[in-house]
């Protein structure tokens, strides 16, 4: 099963977009990656662990905010064992689709990435 | 001693005099971050470069490929926000410009290009984006042309390099923020001096600073020991160290 990962520069935003995006995701491991060491921030290390806890070894999709979230995940997917992609989408958006996509029984990391990054078109009136 | 010793001592030189430098700038980076970032620079910047300096030292090992990439490693997890993956992220990368033939003139100046494409294509700047790309570009460009058509000596070049990340750091005040936390104030980000341009010239000039050093060690050392002097090189060259 793809796994998930939502990367933020507050834990509790990760942490919260998680507990959204888990309860569409079924079995799916939804893991959450945010701040740093001394609070708002990203932190490579923890990204690269928590795409460690999210693989079952089918791989796994991340979700970012802003900035250095992007750089530094970039960093932790090159330093990384699983197969892990970024998707290009608002974070808690696309962590809920790719939530939903993650129980298709055909979902593959393509998938997940697509449907993730379909919330890029979303409106929120009319 | 060895040429490699010679080379992890440059290295273990090279790192010390940045971490000092960067502790004394401390409180004057975080100031410059805090108009228009996070004001955590200073600080970030001095606990990574802290732990790297204590990492090397514990190191059993004198490539220098090898010293300077876990100097990267330790930047990527000890500094964090975006310098971590900027300059610790793209030292590691560049440090394998190191591998083959330790620290020489030519290697210093792939380095000093493989770790400029690596911050411009990780952070997305380009010149004139207010960000250390601002300072580094005309930098990389400057030694490798003074070296390669100007034929200067690499510590001349690297002289003349620094000048040119001064220019650069320069430039960053009057213009708007393209990149990075301070383009999110837009208009609001003009009139202030770039973080990220300035650390990465307190950086280049403890390298020249570092560089005169050992060179001027090696001349006495090369003077005593008549050896050739086309070792001399690779010794400067250790200044684009990071």
């Amino acid at each position: 099963m793809i796994g998930l990962v939502v990367v933020s520069h507050s834990a509790r935003a990760a942490e919260g977009i998680c507990e959204v995006a888990g309860e569409m995701a079924g079995d799916a491991r939804v893991e959450p990656a945010g701040g740093e060491e001394d609070g708002l921030g990203t932190d490579a290390g923890r990204i690269q662990d928590a795409i460690a806890t999210a693989d079952d070894g089918d791989g796994v999709v991340v979700l970012v905010d802003l900035g250095s979230a992007v750089m530094n995940t970039e960093l932790a997917i090159e330093m990384a064992d699983a197969d892990a992609r970024i998707a290009d989408a608002p974070v808690l958006e696309g962590a809920v689709n790719a939530g939903v996509e993650t129980t298709n029984e055909k979902a593959t990391l393509d998938s997940v990435v697509e449907r993730a990054e379909e919330a890029r078109e979303y409106r929120k009136l009319d | 001693m060895s040429e490699t010793e010679q080379q992890r001592e440059a290295v273990e030189q090279a790192l010390e005099n940045v971490t000092a430098r960067l502790d004394e700038e401390k409180t004057h980076l975080t100031d410059l971050d805090s108009a228009i970032g996070d004001a955590d620079h200073g600080a970030n910047m001095t606990r990574g470069f802290r732990k790297a300096n204590e990492k090397v030292q514990a190191m059993d090992e004198d490539d220098p490929a090898e010293l300077v990439k876990t100097i990267g490693v330790t930047l990527v997890s000890e500094v964090g926000g975006a310098s971590g993956p900027l300059y610790g992220g793209s030292i590691m990368s560049a440090s394998q410009e190191f591998a083959d033939d330790g620290i020489t003139a030519e290697t210093s100046i792939a380095f000093a290009e493989a770790y400029l494409d690596k911050v411009q294509d990780r952070g997305g700047a380009e010149v004139g984006s207010k960000t250390m790309v601002d300072a580094l570009t005309p930098a990389v460009h400057t030694y490798k042309k003074s070296i390669e058509t100007d034929d200067l000596e690499p510590l001349e070049a690297l002289a003349k390099a620094v000048d040119a990340a001064e220019r650069g750091v320069e430039f960053t005040t009057p213009i708007r923020a393209k990149k990075g936390r301070a383009s999110y104030l837009g208009w609001r980000s003009v009139g202030h001096q770039d973080p990220g341009a300035t650390s990465t010239l307190y950086i280049m000039e403890e390298l020249l600073a570092t560089a005169q050093e050992v060179l001027n060690g090696e001349v006495e050392a090369t003077a005593e020991a008549e050896e050739a002097p086309e070792e001399m090189p690779d010794e400067v060259a250790e200044g684009e160290e990071e």
